[in-house]
């Protein structure tokens, strides 16, 4: 018997190509890489007791911004009062002073007005230092029953825009840097020097049955 | 000149494309680990509100979402709906898929728990109202009103 070495036919596998790009195409459309982003928010932990704990604040330490069912946003210290009727007159367009920048001047009181949260000094390490800061503000902000989600996100944002700005000024100041480009330390150190403080009420009804 | 000259036709070698398939799956194991099938078909039609300052939440598995929207259906009205997971659902029954959606949760993980509020941007302040004080009761502090990035 002659032994013959049989050879294997070679596999065809130029369609594998076509296979794998089937495949691929497939994925690409179920994938969805679009990543969600919002404004992050902390609640308050529900109230313990039946009596609810109310934390007493000063009248100069708080602002006080009412989103009402016309949507216009009422913002309103002890230093002056503010109507803004819609959402350009919001970011300042239209003659009148912006929100963010109400807020930052109610954060920073930069002249020390008696009208303005009290400046305590505090020490938030090199190379900030010790500096006076308003470390009992708080900007509470209302709505009614009937307001619109999309005003209230607005005035939400106008505020967060605030700090923000308020941030970036700092380390522009402190570590001539962006924000963006500070280590976590160093963020850390600046949120510690303009920490969000941000009180949603709770829900209140005006003018209510 | 002869070496210039076109005469000797030569053939253009063909371009080995044996390695083709291997690039291609490459690409598509790529795809293949960073996919998140979408897990829910939304039922409720929805515009999120825009928002120029919003952040960008990183880890997947810690977000819990709440859509609030007209339903798709308009046979089932135009009213404020919520949809959990994938049917429609009453504020009450927040608590509950809370405490659900933290149970599937690796214990480490539950105090970073995220919820994602995706609500239509006409929704009446009531409804997010009620629906922020059952998150509070159910322990669920840590939000994110979901917002578009635009606007400036």
């Amino acid at each position: 018997m002659a032994k013959t070495i049989r050879k294997v036919p070679a596999l065809n596998a130029s369609s594998m190509a076509d296979i794998s790009f089937l495949l691929l195409t497939f994925f690409l459309l179920v994938s969805n890489m679009d990543v969600d982003s919002g404004l992050a928010r902390r609640l308050p932990p529900p109230p313990q007791t039946e009596e609810q704990t109310t934390v007493d604040v000063q009248r100069r330490n708080l602002l006080v911004v009412l989103v009402n069912a016309q949507n216009e946003t009422l913002v309103q210290n002890q230093q002056e009062t503010q109507l803004y009727a819609n959402e350009t007159e919001l970011r300042g367009e239209g003659g009148k002073v912006a929100l963010k920048d109400m807020v930052k001047e109610f954060v920073l009181n930069t002249q020390n007005s008696s009208l303005l949260p009290e400046l305590s000094e505090e020490d938030f390490g090199a190379p900030i230092g010790t500096v006076p800061v308003t470390a009992q503000h708080v900007i509470s902000i209302q709505n009614d029953a009937t307001t619109s989600y999309k005003a209230y996100i607005a005035v939400q944002n106008e505020v967060v825009r605030a700090y923000n700005e308020l941030r970036e000024e700092g380390s522009r100041k402190y570590f001539n840097t962006s924000y963006e480009d500070l280590t976590e330390d160093q963020q850390g150190q600046i949120n510690n020097l303009f920490p969000q403080r941000i009180s949603e009420a709770e829900p209140k009804n005006y003018g209510g049955q | 000149m002869g070496k210039f000259n076109k005469s000797g036709k030569k053939e253009m070698p063909a371009l080995n494309s044996s390695s083709m398939p291997d690039i291609v799956f490459a690409i598509l194991f790529f795809f293949m680990v960073t996919t998140t099938m979408r897990s829910e078909t939304l039922m409720v039609r929805m515009k999120l509100p825009t928002a120029s300052e919003v952040q960008k939440l990183e880890k997947k598995s810690l977000v819990t979402y709440i859509n609030i929207g007209a339903p798709m259906d308009t046979r089932l009205g135009t009213g404020t709906q919520m949809q959990l997971n994938d049917r429609f659902a009453q504020v009450s029954e927040i608590q509950d898929y809370i405490a659900q959606e933290k149970a599937s949760m690796n214990e480490a993980d539950q105090p970073l728990m995220t919820v994602s509020i995706k609500a239509d941007e006409e929704t009446r302040m009531q409804y997010i109202t009620d629906v922020k004080q059952a998150l509070r009761q159910a322990y669920a502090l840590k939000i994110s009103y979901s917002a578009r990035q635009g606007g400036n």
